[in-house]
């Protein structure tokens, strides 16, 4: 049901783990759909991702998610970062069953998350950030 | 990569036994008759099919004339809740059943209450998994018909008190059906000491073939039939035997209740060292269902902080086959009904694993699967945000 890519993923998981003093925190799902993710950014003076580490509860696809979505903003602009979409998520993990797409969306919102909190802590402004709600997002998923 | 295969999903299907097979092959390749025509062809299929309903019968203490052959254990239940509602409307309109019954008995149960006019009780359960016999009492009304409950749960392995429950629904005048698939082959059941009125069955629970099951239907209890058609079944089930799947059956039934006292004492003895073994060595776990009103072959235990779905594919990939309650192996997004009717939170439902072992299970096999879970259990917490929580992190 998987492809080897997400089955890669899931195995060894890149960047798991967490950030002590992460400039951005971001946390999406609930306990209640089964999937949480929890990403952590180290973000320099640049707008540069320099680090990043994550934790997450839930499936073999959303774990899979947050580990390839962590690859591919590491070392990117926060800008680049919001324009990372789930459909990216989906096709670089080679596809996902569709009743895993919501893992994708989750990783979209996770990233969002985490530069939503490094942009309210640094008085920052990100149009592609306009009308995104974390506490929605932390709340509903689907 | 591995070599090593475990099979600890029996709960789900089992192989099927070689002498089985073997009886069954005759039925395909030379007793090919249909048992319904005159020629000898016919005779002897129809003789076989005759002496696996015995066989069966046998192993309930009833007669092989009150054995019916379905499609399997989900037709048997369709069949039991539809045909006695259809044919017994006159006396009622209400079912009593439970939060926790199998998919077959609660949805069928739910098309007649949405589309035929009848209401039904859902009988709650305690964290064990066992239904209040008060509650029941007092759920019967003039107009219920029929009592429909569960012998074992297929997930959480809880026994309800059958024999209690149809003393109960026999004073009161009540049809009692049960859903016996997950039990029978597995323990000892007498439908008359139970004053069970109807019992579904499916064969590949117990080393037989898949699509075949049956119905016990006690004489005097009428049903509409489902399947409309010939006269097989005497007229009550309608379409040509399953005659390899029906020999199967019989085969498999009259094996499975060989030295059943010696083989449930094994099963315990492996599934009490299963439970055990992981409870007293992985932290954060608890057991679903009760200890003892237990199928001898079910372990089902909550792992907390992780996903059940991330926990079967880790557990596959060292070669070990279970199942889970997660929400993600069923393809809706709420986890199984039953471990929520348990009283746990969504997230301990998630992360329920369920090991269901066999005939074929061995004490290495337990051994292998106690040895490979806790770093597996582990390497998924250090990727729990829940874990870090607990763990006080930030």
């Amino acid at each position: 049901m998987y492809t080897e890519i997400v089955m890669d993923h899931f195995t060894n998981p890149r960047n798991v783990g967490e950030i002590k003093d992460a400039d951005g925190i971001g946390q999406v799902g609930n306990p209640k759909c089964g999937d949480i993710m929890k990403m952590y950014f180290k973000i320099d003076e640049n707008e540069v991702i320099t680090d990043v580490k994550f934790k997450t509860f839930g499936c073999g696809s959303a774990i899979a998610s947050s580990s390839i979505a962590t690859e591919l903003i590491k070392g990117k602009t926060v800008k680049e970062a919001l324009n990372v979409s789930n459909k990216k998520v989906v096709e670089e993990l080679g596809g996902l069953p569709s009743v895993k797409i919501h893992c994708s969306v989750l990783a979209e919102q996770a990233i969002k998350s985490a530069i939503y909190d490094y942009a309210s802590k640094h008085n920052k402004h990100y149009v592609e950030l306009e009308g995104f709600d974390p506490a929605a997002a932390e709340e509903d998923h689907h | 990569m591995m070599n090593k295969r475990i099979y600890m999903d029996y709960s789900a299907t089992t192989p099927m036994r070689e002498e089985v097979l073997e009886e069954m092959m005759e039925f395909m390749k030379t007793e090919y008759g249909n048992p319904s025509s005159i020629h000898s062809f016919g005779r002897e299929s129809k003789n076989a099919v005759d002496t696996a309903r015995d066989r069966i019968a046998k192993t309930m203490n009833a007669k092989g004339k009150e054995i019916y052959f379905t499609g399997g254990g989900s037709e048997s239940d369709n069949w039991a809740i539809k045909g006695y509602a259809f044919a017994n409307k006159n006396k009622g309109n209400h079912i009593i059943t439970t939060k926790i019954e199998h998919h077959a008995v609660l949805h069928t149960v739910e098309y007649l209450v949405k589309n035929h006019g009848f209401t039904a009780t859902y009988l709650d359960v305690n964290a064990e998994g066992l239904i209040d016999l008060e509650d029941l009492k007092k759920a019967i009304t003039d107009e219920t018909i029929l009592i429909t409950i569960m012998y074992a749960n297929n997930e959480i392995g809880t026994i309800q008190p059958i024999k209690e429950i149809g003393a109960i629904a026999k004073e009161n005048k009540v049809a009692f059906h049960t859903d016996g698939v997950q039990i029978y082959g597995s323990g000892k059941i007498d439908v008359d000491e139970l004053n069970i009125d109807m019992m579904s069955m499916s064969a590949h629970k117990l080393h037989g073939p898949k699509g075949i099951g049956a119905l016990y239907i006690r004489p005097g209890i009428r049903l509409d039939n489902l399947i409309h058609g010939g006269a097989q079944e005497r007229k009550k089930r309608a379409g040509t035997e399953n005659v390899p799947g029906i020999v199967g059956f019989g085969k498999a039934a009259e094996l499975a209740y060989e030295d059943l006292e010696e083989r449930i004492e094994e099963k315990i003895r492996l599934r009490d060292k299963m439970i055990d073994g992981i409870l007293d060595n992985i932290p954060y776990t608890l057991l679903n269902g009760h200890r003892t009103h237990r199928l001898p072959n079910n372990t089902n235990i909550s792992f907390r902080f992780i996903e059940g779905e991330s926990l079967l594919l880790s557990l596959d990939m060292v070669g070990i086959a279970a199942s889970s309650g997660s929400a993600c192996t069923s393809g809706s997004l709420d986890p199984s009904h039953v471990l929520l009717s348990l009283g746990l939170t969504h997230e301990v439902a998630h992360g329920s694993l369920r090991l269901t072992i066999g005939a074929y299970t061995t004490e290495e096999e337990v051994d292998y699967v106690l040895e490979q879970l806790p770093p597996i259990v582990e390497r998924l917490r250090q990727m729990s945000p829940l874990y870090e929580e607990i763990q006080g992190g930030n």
